[in-house]
């Protein structure tokens, strides 16, 4: 771990642009993938050492003492880590498979067809990654208070669905841009019903744009703060709105270690996703779009 | 074996003012081999993908052996269409390709594996179960998409132009398997080819469409020997056209006057039309003062193997004459030659 964070940018940027067999542009590429690198790795350190830190003081380089007080409290039931923790996983799958289930029929309407108002649509679907959540939170709080979704899961799942959607449905849409639905007329007429095409044909074309667009939807819904914390109402406590209270009470291990339990998983479900990601599976198409 | 009649049917695709097919009747035998030719546009796919069931018709109905199939959706109704493109499915292997069709009629797995051999070895394909779809060449895809659809055992095989992606030498021996195959099963079959040549050598009979509209159904030889129209005949390959006006059982033309044959004279149109002839019917002659004679200067000889082509200018107009290469008597460029139009061969078409 020391050794790593020693050779910092400083040293590391010149000896990539030095390599031999890429000359100046591939340099620059690999100096910039290591700085890219350092910003997503470095504070992830941090948070270890803080984690398992005990009286770490400056200028000490690395904590002398190893604790595991942190995560004792983290464990303790009293400390309700668990338990967002188990809110936050059933509200990101919820809103996952939802937009999903909403996300494939409207992205496969806007891939695949030509109709009046596409482009409003279209227009409108992204309206949400423009305006502000807290706009949107705000406007619908008094309506959610209204029908009873306020301080509910469900109801702060469906307003996470707001910034998730476009994301669901642009990269979906991609995907459907390339289908050829000639495939499912085959399969039908050799005596296919609709959730056997679906299940035989249809999915295994859209897979990969499917596990996008579900990383997307997860990892969106899985660091919603603002939404959450207005339309919970403060009953609805999630990881997040967890980890902003104990942010403020101070203590930076038991912080650290919570922001590991929030990282964890987000960094799981994009290892998981990841072989949908590369460029072959076309999975990324939607971003065309954009 | 199964009858099919297809009955006033007509697509009109929203948004355009032409309906795709217009009024289309036609009554396919059972077991036969029927072949849907047209131009590029003419409405053949959409025919065939409202008789296996995967286009919704306008109007019209669709009957198998008596019972209207409109309603019937395709996966229930027995038509199995093959399209032109293969489309085999990419995530699955040949084999599984091959038993789609029983493992959604929940056939079990050891019959299924079973068929599939059998199928493979109708199509001269054993043994590549275990490939992936991109293993094999574009003809013995396919194969393999036939392969598909016959072993679900289908009232009506519905081919999508099974040739036009093939190279010649391929596109022959599928062509001689189609045959065989649809002999030795004897199942109904429609195809789709804009290639009159294949239509003739494959079929039993022929639905010529043009604009959407069957413009005539018959068996091969009738469209050489009589077309309904000017068009359908040169879509055989006819290239001599005269404005013509026939009274009783004399036609003439700007070429000269022809007597025309009883059996047909009744049946041609009168006044105003059109004299065919088609190249290989005309003879050329060397006697002048027959009947059915004309006199022109040969302007070009084309020699194409098997047979020489010449155009003879007759007056104001050009015809065409075809020799076999056999044919004894040498005649070149420059000459004056006699071109004698057989009788029984005159045919008349509307003017257009
Ligand atoms: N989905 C559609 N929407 C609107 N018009 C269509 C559609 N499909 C086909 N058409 C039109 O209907 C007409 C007939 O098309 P069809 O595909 O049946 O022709 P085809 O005879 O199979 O031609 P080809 O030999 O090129 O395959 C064409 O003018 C075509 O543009
Ligand atoms: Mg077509």
């Amino acid at each position: 771990m020391a050794s790593s964070r020693s050779a910092g940018a400083g040293r590391q940027e010149p000896e990539g642009r030095g390599t031999v067999s890429g000359g100046l542009a591939s340099g620059v590429h690999y100096g910039a993938l290591v700085v890219l690198l350092l910003f997503l790795i470095a504070p992830l350190i941090a948070f270890l050492f803080n984690a398992f830190a005990f009286r770490w003081f400056y200028p000490q380089f690395i904590p002398n003492e190893i604790s595991f007080r942190a995560w004792a409290t983290v464990a303790d039931p009293n400390s309700k880590v668990l338990e967002a923790f188990v809110t936050s996983v059933g509200i990101a799958l919820g809103v996952t498979l939802a937009s999903i289930a909403i996300g494939l029929p409207a992205a496969r309407a806007l891939g695949l067809y030509a109709f009046r108002g596409k482009r409003v649509i279209e227009f409108l679907l992204l309206a949400p990654t423009i305006v502000p959540g807290v706009a949107i939170a705000l406007g619908l709080n008094i309506n959610f208070l209204r029908w009873g979704l306020a301080g509910e899961p469900f109801g702060v799942g469906l307003v996470h669905l707001v910034p998730v959607m476009p994301y669901v449905v642009l990269v979906l849409s991609g995907v459907f841009a390339n289908y050829d639905t000639n495939f499912e007329d085959q399969a039908r007429s050799l005596g296919a019903r609709p959730l056997a095409i679906f299940w035989y044909v249809t999915l295994p074309a859209i897979i990969p744009g499917v596990m996008v667009a579900g990383l997307f939807a997860f990892l969106i819904s899985w660091s919603q703060y603002i939404l959450t914390f207005l339309i919970g109402s403060g009953r609805v406590v999630t990881l997040p709105i967890l980890l902003f209270s104990t942010a403020a009470g101070g203590n930076a291990a038991l912080t650290a270690a919570m922001s590991l339990v929030f990282i964890g998983p987000a960094i799981l479900v994009l290892i998981l996703i990841s072989r949908y990601l590369s460029g072959e599976s076309g999975a990324v198409g939607g971003f065309g779009k954009i | 074996m199964t009858h099919v009649l297809v009955d006033d049917l007509t697509k009109r695709y929203p948004g355009s003012e032409q309906p795709a097919l217009d009024a289309f009747t036609l009554d396919i035998p059972s077991g036969s081999l029927t072949a849907f030719l047209g131009p590029s546009g003419c409405g053949k796919t959409t025919t065939l993908k409202m008789i296996a069931g995967l286009l919704r018709p306008t109007a019209g109905s669709i009957l198998f052996d008596g019972r209207d199939v409109v309603s019937t959706p395709a996966e229930k109704r027995g038509a199995v269409m093959v399209f032109q493109n293969y489309l085999l499915f990419p995530y699955m292997s040949i084999g599984d390709n091959v038993g789609f069709g029983l493992k959604m009629r929940g056939v079990p797995r050891q019959t299924i594996r079973r068929r599939v051999e059998e199928m493979l070895e109708l199509v001269q394909l054993p043994g590549v179960a275990d490939r992936r779809p991109t293993q094999l060449s574009g003809g013995q895809q396919q194969r393999i998409a036939l392969a598909r659809a016959l072993i679900t055992e289908p009232n009506v095989l519905l081919l999508d132009e099974p040739l036009s992606n093939l190279d010649a030498h391929l596109r022959d021996e599928m062509r001689d398997l189609i045959v065989r195959i649809q002999r030795d099963l004897a199942v109904t079959t429609i195809f789709v080819t804009h290639d009159q040549g294949e239509a003739v050598v494959l079929a039993d009979k022929i639905a010529l469409i043009f604009d959407g509209v069957l413009t005539q159904y018959a068996e091969p030889s009738e469209f050489y020997l009589r077309p309904v129209s000017g068009r359908a005949a040169q879509f055989f390959g006819g290239t001599n056209f005269f404005p013509a006006v026939r009274r009783g059982s004399v036609v003439e033309t700007p070429i000269g006057s022809f007597a025309f044959d009883a059996p047909y004279a009744e049946r041609a149109p009168a006044g105003e039309s059109v004299l065919t002839i088609r190249p290989e019917q005309l003879h050329v002659r060397g006697a002048n003062g027959d009947p059915n004679t004309v006199t022109g200067t040969v302007r070009s000889r084309i020699y194409v193997g098997t047979y020489t082509r010449y155009i003879v200018r007759v007056g104001e107009h050009d015809v065409e004459v075809i020799r076999s290469a056999d044919t004894p008597g040498q005649i070149n460029e420059g000459d004056d030659v006699h071109v004698h139009f057989p009788s029984d061969r005159l045919w008349l078409v509307p003017k257009a």
